[in-house]
């Protein structure tokens, strides 16, 4: 058996020992040994029980190699190194041991450095989170088929959001060589078959320039606008095989795409539509991934006096109108920056018995689109959303398109044209500011209310990190809090796979630590009972983090849903809550934190001893470590 | 003009009808099922908003809160008389009523807005 195995080795060690170094010539005698054996194999009588024992007790010498000065693994690291990722997230497997080995051994367990995990969805979502903050994809370790069947929401959270993951996937090919048992079941022929309709590249590379080419390809695809996961499989045999000692490997250049700008001519037409309109609404759900990109924003914005009412604008902007439906209704042009859901923008749907649609927009308004998004379309998962009706759409990122979309707006401004975006911005500062008031009133019912009214939960929360460089990673701010840094706020997870706020936020929360940055998430319940060992990898590895949990007790946006079934089949309206709220009992989250090293504070259900409790809880936060704050709130 | 004026104060005089024109309702069993009947998933338990509009304090007239409980036009599931009675409806109305005003924004420090 061990020499079967072994002789096994030795085919495949030749194999990518000849695509390595390409030194076919000297590695030939290898080959006809190899040939023969094989020959041989098949044309050998059945061994006695006798030569079988002798043959596996003692086997010749030449075969019995157990040790390896240095493995295809080593020089996966050094790919992985020249790709500049900071960390690696992975539950350990045995798939991918030996370049576990290599990234703490040979790689000193720096740049990456392993991030263990108890979950590969809270891996992927970990380095989605961090992608989203960073800018950069994180390394995932998964192991064959089991790990990436559990990574696998992670993987379709990413490519909803088009967020770059960078997965490296263990696998064994060849079948003479599993062991037993357990490897088979974690083997496959084609691993990443199952998530390729949510990846946006993979390959299977057989040699270790194999390897490293396609490495570097997937890192500068993922990175390339619409972003996206990537995964590249790294054949068990391949980590394990040593290099040849005259291998001569090297990793290729990267060079990132410049991404994807609009057509000069289709970019003129909208700079034209803008300038002319008494009504835009700019929409930038998703347009803004960098500071530059906010900056761009904020300058078409003001040229144009033109309200902003989604995506990452400042709030208080006084053009920032966001949740402005009203704007939208009364638009007399729509321009639509990477927005993925465009027309259930500007329409609505009726969830009764009859599913009624309803035009919000003006239906004589101008609609434009600018998104990457169908640069990566597929078919089967509907991520992309209803087809909306446009009169212009460009096929370009849009934060790459702003300059030129600016540029190309300042050349048709005129003096009449200035007086009237000033007049217009003039009136949007007056509704911003009466926005901001009704908000604050709005805050004020329930404020005292037990269960604690989010609103409440929100203005304490502010209170406390307002005078800090903070990074709100995980739910929604509020309309009363000053936001105006790209990096204070995260979008989430693209395909609402619930389960992803609580590691993305812990991945968001390692990208800022390096900033000195105050991590803040709003914890959902339901979402973190389903990976809550992720509380125990921010412990482990020190990321500060302060979780302030709104706690309903309930999946709650299911609670409605079976509510309105209960309604309409007007039967069992008392019912909504069996199968659907996390009570009896109720779960202790703060004990859970605390029993895996976090902070925890609460259940907090006076909303006079919220402040205090994260004032307890922001002083563990700026040591370095993660606190939980657990709030038992109103369900929205 | 002066029928226009009758008119449009009849209006206003239904939409903004006081409590006294509902018919009288048992506060404390109004609580207990506007939770038990799903009403504060989108309300809230003091009917102070949340997914679904705010509902207190000062509620609309008992007829438009009835009409719409039970024909709603918008995303608000039906509530028909299958399943809430008019007296349940009445329970809940006089529940809302029960509901305090909240305390004004500027006497709050934390809504101060900076």
């Amino acid at each position: 058996m061990r020499k079967s195995k072994k002789m096994s080795v030795d085919r495949r060690s030749f194999l990518k020992g000849a695509a390595a170094s390409g030194a076919a010539l000297a590695l030939e005698p290898v080959t006809t040994q190899a040939q023969q054996t094989q020959a041989q194999r098949s044309a050998a009588p059945i061994p006695s029980e006798t030569a079988l024992a002798a043959e596996v007790s003692t086997p010749p010498r030449a075969a019995e190699v157990l040790t390896a000065d240095r493995p295809g693994s080593d020089f996966m690291v050094d790919v992985l190194k020249s790709l500049g990722f900071e960390y690696i997230a992975a539950n350990p497997g045995s798939s991918f041991r030996a370049l576990h080995e290599s990234v703490i051994n040979y790689g000193g367990n720096k740049s990456p450095e392993f991030i263990t995990c108890c979950h590969e969805e809270q891996s992927v979502a970990m380095a989605d989170g961090y992608a989203k903050l960073e800018g950069k994809p994180m390394a995932v370790f998964a192991h064959s088929t089991v790990g990436l069947q559990h990574a696998a929401m992670g993987i379709y959270n990413a490519y909803a959001s088009r967020t770059p993951v960078f997965i490296v996937l263990g696998n064994t090919i060849d079948a003479t060589a599993r062991r037993p048992g357990v490897e088979w079941l974690h083997s496959a022929q084609d691993a990443v078959s199952m998530v390729r309709d949510y990846s946006k590249w993979d390959d299977l590379p057989i040699s270790l320039p194999h390897f490293s080419e396609s490495a570097v390809r997937a890192y500068r695809v993922a990175m390339t606008p619409p972003m996206g996961p990537v995964l590249i499989v790294a054949d068990s045999d391949l980590q394990e095989t040593p290099v040849e000692k005259d291998a001569n490997l090297r990793v290729p250049k990267l060079t990132l795409s410049a991404p994807p700008a609009g057509d000069a001519a289709a970019v003129a037409e909208v700079a034209k539509l803008l300038v002319a309109a008494e009504a835009p609404v700019l929409l930038a759900d998703r347009a803004v991934r960098t500071a530059a990109g906010m900056k761009l924003l904020v300058e078409l914005a003001e040229l144009l006096q033109a309200p902003v009412a989604s995506g990452k604008f400042p709030s208080r902007h006084s053009l920032s109108q966001a949740g402005g439906r009203g704007l939208i209704a009364n638009a007399d042009l729509v321009v639509a920056l990477e927005v993925p859901d465009l027309w259930g923008t500007l329409n609505s749907m009726r969830d009764q018995v009859h599913r009624s649609t309803q035009r919000v927009a003006n239906a004589n308004a101008k609609v434009v689109s600018i998104s990457a998004g169908e640069l990566d379309l597929r078919s089967n998962y509907q991520y992309f959303q209803r087809y909306a009706e446009t009169d212009i759409a460009i096929a370009a990122d849009a934060e790459a398109t702003l300059p030129y979309l600016i540029e190309a707006c300042k050349k048709l401004l005129t003096p009449d044209r200035k007086r009237a975006f000033e007049e217009r911005g003039q009136k949007l500062a007056t509704a911003h500011a009466q926005g901001l008031e009704r908000a604050r009133t709005e805050a004020t019912y329930g404020w005292d209310s037990n269960p604690i009214s989010t609103a409440r939960l929100s203005a304490e929360l502010w209170d406390q990190i307002k005078g800090e460089d903070w990074s709100l990673v995980n739910g929604g701010a509020s309309r009363l809090w000053n936001v105006d840094k790209h990096y204070q706020t995260s979008s989430g997870g693209g395909a609402a796979g619930v389960g992803y706020g609580a590691p993305a936020s812990v991945g968001a929360a390692l990208a800022n630590r390096k900033y000195g940055r105050l991590s803040v998430s709003i914890q959902n319940d339901g979402d973190l009972m389903y990976a809550p060992g992720v509380l125990w990898t921010a412990a482990h590895h020190r990321i500060p983090l302060l979780s302030v949990m709104h706690n309903n007790r309930a999946y709650h946006q299911e609670v409605m849903h079976i509510q309105r079934m209960a309604n309409r089949h007007q039967r069992g309206i008392t019912n909504a809550a069996i199968g659907t709220t996390i009570t009896d009992p109720n779960i202790d989250y703060a004990a859970m934190a605390r029993s895996m090293g976090v902070h925890g504070e609460g259940p907090v259900t006076d909303p006079k001893d919220l402040g205090p409790a994260i004032r307890r809880a922001l002083e563990v936060v700026r040591r370095g470590e993660p606190a939980l704050v657990d709030v038992v709130t109103q369900p929205r | 003009m002066r029928a226009l004026l009758l008119l449009v104060a009849a209006a206003l005089a239904w939409a903004q009808s006081k409590p006294g024109a509902a018919p009288s309702g048992d506060a404390q069993n109004g609580r207990k099922i506007f939770t038990s009947y799903g009403c504060y998933q989108c309300h809230g338990y003091d009917g102070h908003g949340g997914a679904g509009a705010r509902l207190a304090p000062n509620p609309i007239s008992f007829d438009a809160f009835s009409k719409y409980i039970r024909q709603p036009t918008g995303e608000m599931p039906p509530y028909t008389a299958k399943v809430v009675s008019e007296k349940e409806l009445a329970d809940i109305y006089a529940f809302l009523h029960t509901l305090p005003a909240p305390p004004p924004a500027k006497s709050v420090p934390l809504l101060e807005g900076k």
